[in-house]
């Protein structure tokens, strides 16, 4: 057991002492103080790895869980796995401090607000230090769970338990489909340890199941990271404090789904349908985002769309650094290499400005009351601290220098011009996209963030149309999103020390076999006049131009017709569902007896006769029959007579004596054919039956009313005659096919064994006296449920029954 | 023999079915039973018919009919025996609470 093994534990065990905590402390100390420690002793404890990792060691520690079928808790360690573990405890523990002045410890039930965060907290270190393929899965699924309930932290709302709802259907969806992917892998490969499926890629490309695994496995990502088209619960997550939203759906979570394919990339890279489906996707999505985002009104909502279409970008970047495992190592790798520095450097750079971004609109929603952009307005000069920070995030987001924003974003149009010049994976013909898409999604994500700093900021102040009075946050409030801020600033003057000591390490994991130095690539801010810098020149100027008049253009955006979005889709697909499978129910789900005997006996008939006529059993053999009395075909004849009157009758006194008689001549049959106890038992039972058969009938009044005789129904008349020829069928061709002997000469020793001359009793009691027994217990049961029923009249229950 | 007793058992099988199917609860009774007729005569007959004595030791024969078909109709019928007179208790019940013996009727709330 390694330490690491415990780090990831604490959260989880810290989280049962939560509630004590709460009870114990609230509202006199805010419980987030106590939860802070734990994202920060994880942090410091990863931090001192740093050194390790860049040297290129890793860590792969394992401890048996269910040894047996191969599933186990080992953890992995490296640089990649390092990076997003920083970024969960460091931003963890900036959100959990944004959190104490955020929610208020009068109000709010933090006990549970810090569970589920501590759960999740958990989880999300799990997904990325877990070696073990099933390991992973279950932290995945537990981080699915547990952003389920942040979401859904104010139950009370509808629009929450909505968004909840959505987003736990479509994560869960994607979690079940990447499961599929990962138990395809492993059959493939024959272990859960991802460590091992690496090592042996080469034999994976060519099997069946490669395309479907790597295609449920990308299923599980791009659900999870909000990928076009499953991004729809991103937006309706926003319904969760603002915290959580800075958390979990900017920084971490949505994060994994881009961690799953980093981490894959050497088992499915170097193959053009990963290298088309990761890139074409994660275009798509970056430009749907930009352009949605475009138009939102709502602060959340923007940040939300913006964060799908920087998840997108991060994305298509792993998708094209995919492209250097096609060529193993040379000058043409390392071009294609720096797509996945780039996605890497931009992963971190988002999760600083995004996080910083959300914990200003949340504290713009906590001073003003609102979001709406169309209230806000004119607050540059009553909360300077948060609108300085506004920019610095916006600006970075918009990739523009002196932010960390521009330095990725430059590495991302170089990674995009490499790929338009691409001659493989039939690049040659569609390459030119890239960059032209690329350059339009940027262009809207600069006006976005323009619109997010400036209609906030500038303009009008309003104050009739806010419900507070706003003023500045408190400093505990800021701290958070100022040290983000200042990570981003940092970023862009130190990009090298970051590179060195996470960066390359990162890239390396994920391009894994490639030689060393590869991306030893220094990371300068200014690189010259080169066609990047143009690009940015082209989206700045482009986007200010737009930003400009963007009052006449963004309607063109709502013109899009609001029943053909995605969300609308995904309503009415859930609506149409409900009623579809409601519909269908209720059209074979009749609540009708009759109907229901009906499916069982069409599906005797279908599977039954069906399995006959298919094996080729059928077979009809007379040879060992014996032979027929004049005699006994009268008693045939009588036997049908007595069962045709039963059927035909038209009083049930006729029904019953017809069924009496019936069992008579049953019993003289059984008398025919050597068993005398049967015959015996047959004619007392018979007797007792229909005697009760007459009481039971003696108190009520006619029972066959109306019409008396049976009505014919073809339907019926169709399976009936279906269900006996079946039997008769199986019966002829199971006496045609005797296999063995029976084994009943063994109870010829009947007398010898048991002391008994008659064998039939002997086996009753003897050598099968355990059926008798259960069968004295059914007569008994029926004898009490007899009693029972007559006995208990409507005392209590009947009554109910009455008055309904 | 046997093809003719197995046809016969068809047509029992037939008959019990379609009152099965009727909705009327004494006909789905009276169907059942009849079934379980058919069933028992089902079992003795695979067993293989008249092959011998009846299966009592010190009656002189030497060859008997297989009496563990005997044995396991014999618990059969015993149990059917119960089944059928808790059911018909059951839908003398149902007949006095409810009113009918229409098993259309007894479909309960729409809205349950």
């Amino acid at each position: 057991m390694h330490t690491l093994h415990f780090m990831i534990m604490i959260p989880f065990l810290f989280a049962i002492f939560v509630p004590v905590l709460y009870k114990y402390f609230a509202p006199r100390v805010h419980t987030g103080w106590f939860v802070l420690l734990v994202p920060i002793t994880i942090f410091l404890y990863l931090l001192r790895f740093m050194p390790r990792i860049s040297q290129g060691e890793d860590l792969l520690r394992s401890v048996p869980w269910m040894p047996s079928f191969g599933i186990n808790y080992s953890l992995y360690m490296d640089g990649l796995g390092l990076i997003f573990g920083l970024l969960i405890t460091g931003i963890g523990a900036l959100v959990i401090l944004y959190s104490i002045y955020y929610m208020s410890k009068h109000r709010e039930a933090l006990h549970n607000f810090y569970v589920y965060m501590l759960l999740f907290m958990g989880a999300m270190l799990g997904v990325v230090f877990s070696d073990n393929l099933l390991l992973l899965y279950v932290f995945w699924e537990l981080t699915s769970i547990s952003s389920f309930l942040l979401i859904a932290y104010w139950y009370q709302r509808e629009r929450s338990r909505y968004g909840a709802q959505k987003s736990m259907l479509i994560t869960i969806f994607g979690g079940l489909a990447m499961l599929a992917g990962f138990i395809m892998l492993s059959m493939i490969t024959g272990t859960y340890s991802i460590r091992e499926i690496i090592a042996n890629t080469g034999d994976i490309t060519s099997h069946s199941l490669f395309l479907p695994a790597m295609m449920l496995i990308l299923l599980g990502a791009f659900t999870k990271s909000a990928q076009f088209p499953f991004s729809i619960w991103l937006p309706g997550a926003m319904e969760a404090p603002t915290p959580i939203s800075a958390y979990l759906h900017s920084a971490t979570m949505v994060k994994a789904g881009i961690y799953l394919v980093a981490r894959f990339t050497p088992v499915f890279g170097g193959e053009a349908e990963w290298f088309w489906l990761v890139s074409g996707v994660g275009l798509a999505t970056l430009l749907y985002g930009s352009l949605n985002a475009v138009k939102q009104t709502d602060l959340k909502a923007l940040l939300a769309y913006s964060t799908i279409s920087q998840l997108g970008l991060i994305m298509s970047l792993f998708g094209l650094g995919s492209a250097a495992l096609y060529f193993t190592g040379g000058n043409e790798s390392s071009v294609y290499a720096v797509a996945v520095l780039a996605a890497v450097f931009h992963l971190i750079n988002h999760s600083t400005f995004k996080g910083a971004l959300f914990m200003v609109v949340g504290i713009i929603d906590h001073e003003t009351g609102t979001r709406d952009i169309r209230k806000l307005g004119g607050l540059m000069q009553i909360m300077p601290v948060s609108f300085t920070l506004a920019v610095i995030g916006a600006f970075a987001m918009a990739g523009l220098p002196p932010f960390n924003g521009f330095l990725s974003k430059e590495m991302f149009f170089t990674a995009m011009l490499n790929a338009s010049r691409m001659s493989i994976f039939s690049m040659d013909t569609y390459g030119i996209l890239f960059p032209l898409l690329a350059w339009a999604a940027s262009v809207f994500t600069f006006i976005y963030c323009m619109v997010l700093v400036f209609k906030t900021f500038r303009g009008k102040y309003k104050p009739e149309r806010l419900d507070k009075k706003p003023h500045e946050a408190p400093l505990g409030m800021l701290i958070p999103p100022i040290v983000l801020a200042a990570l981003v600033i940092g970023i862009f003057f130190f990009p090298n020390t970051l590179s060195e000591y996470l960066l390359q390490p990162a890239a390396h994991a994920v391009l894994p076999g490639l030689p060393e130095g590869l991306f030893a690539k220094k990371i300068s801010a200014w690189h010259g006049v080169n066609p990047e810098l143009l690009m940015t020149i082209g989206v700045v100027v482009a986007g200010y131009f737009l930003y400009r008049f963007l009052r006449k253009w963004v309607g063109l955006l709502w013109r899009y017709p609001q029943s053909l979005t995605l969300n609308n889709l995904y309503a009415l697909g859930l609506e149409k569902g409900e009623e579809g499978s409601r519909f269908l129910t209720e059209r074979y789900m009749t609540g009708y007896t009759r109907d229901y005997l009906a499916y069982a006996f069409g599906i005797f008939i279908l599977f039954g006769g069906g399995a006959l006529l298919v094996s080729n059993r059928l077979s009809i053999h007379s040879a060992n029959n014996s032979s027929i009395s004049l005699f006994e075909g009268a008693i045939a004849v009588a036997l049908l007579a007595a069962a045709f009157t039963v059927l035909f009758a038209k009083s049930r006194m006729t029904a019953v004596i017809a069924l009496g008689g019936l069992g008579y001549l049953v019993s003289v049959l059984f008398v025919i054919f050597r068993a005398p106890d049967l015959a015996l038992t047959q004619l007392v039972i018979e007797t007792v039956t229909t005697a009760l058969f007459l009481l039971c009938y003696y108190h009520l009044p006619k029972i066959f009313k109306g019409s008396g005789r049976i009505p014919f129904k073809p339907i019926n008349f169709v399976i009936s005659l279906g269900v006996g020829v079946t039997v008769t069928l199986f019966a002829l061709s199971a006496n045609g096919n005797r296999l063995f002997e029976p084994i009943s000469s063994y109870y010829k020793n009947s007398y010898e064994l048991a002391g008994a001359r008659n064998i039939v009793n002997a086996i009753l009691v003897d050598f099968r006296g355990m059926d008798t027994m259960l069968e004295i217990a059914v007569l008994t049961i029926a004898a009490l449920g007899v009693f029972t029923l007559i006995k208990l009249e409507m005392d209590r229950g009947g009554k109910n029954e009455e008055t309904k | 023999m046997e093809t003719l007793i197995s046809v016969l058992i068809g047509i029992l099988f037939t008959i019990g079915t379609y009152l099965i199917l009727s909705k009327n609860l004494l006909r789905i009774i009276l169907g059942s039973s009849i079934i379980s007729h058919a069933v028992n005569l089902l079992i003795l007959t695979m067993g293989g018919l008249k092959t011998g004595g009846p299966p009592l030791l010190g009656m002189g024969g030497t060859t008997f009919t297989d009496p563990l078909p005997q044995a396991l109709i014999l618990t059969a019928i015993v149990i059917n025996f119960g089944i059928t007179a808790f059911f018909l208790v059951l839908s003398y019940r149902a007949y006095k609470v409810l009113g009918t013996d229409d098993t259309k009727q007894m479909r309960g709330n729409e809205n349950e």
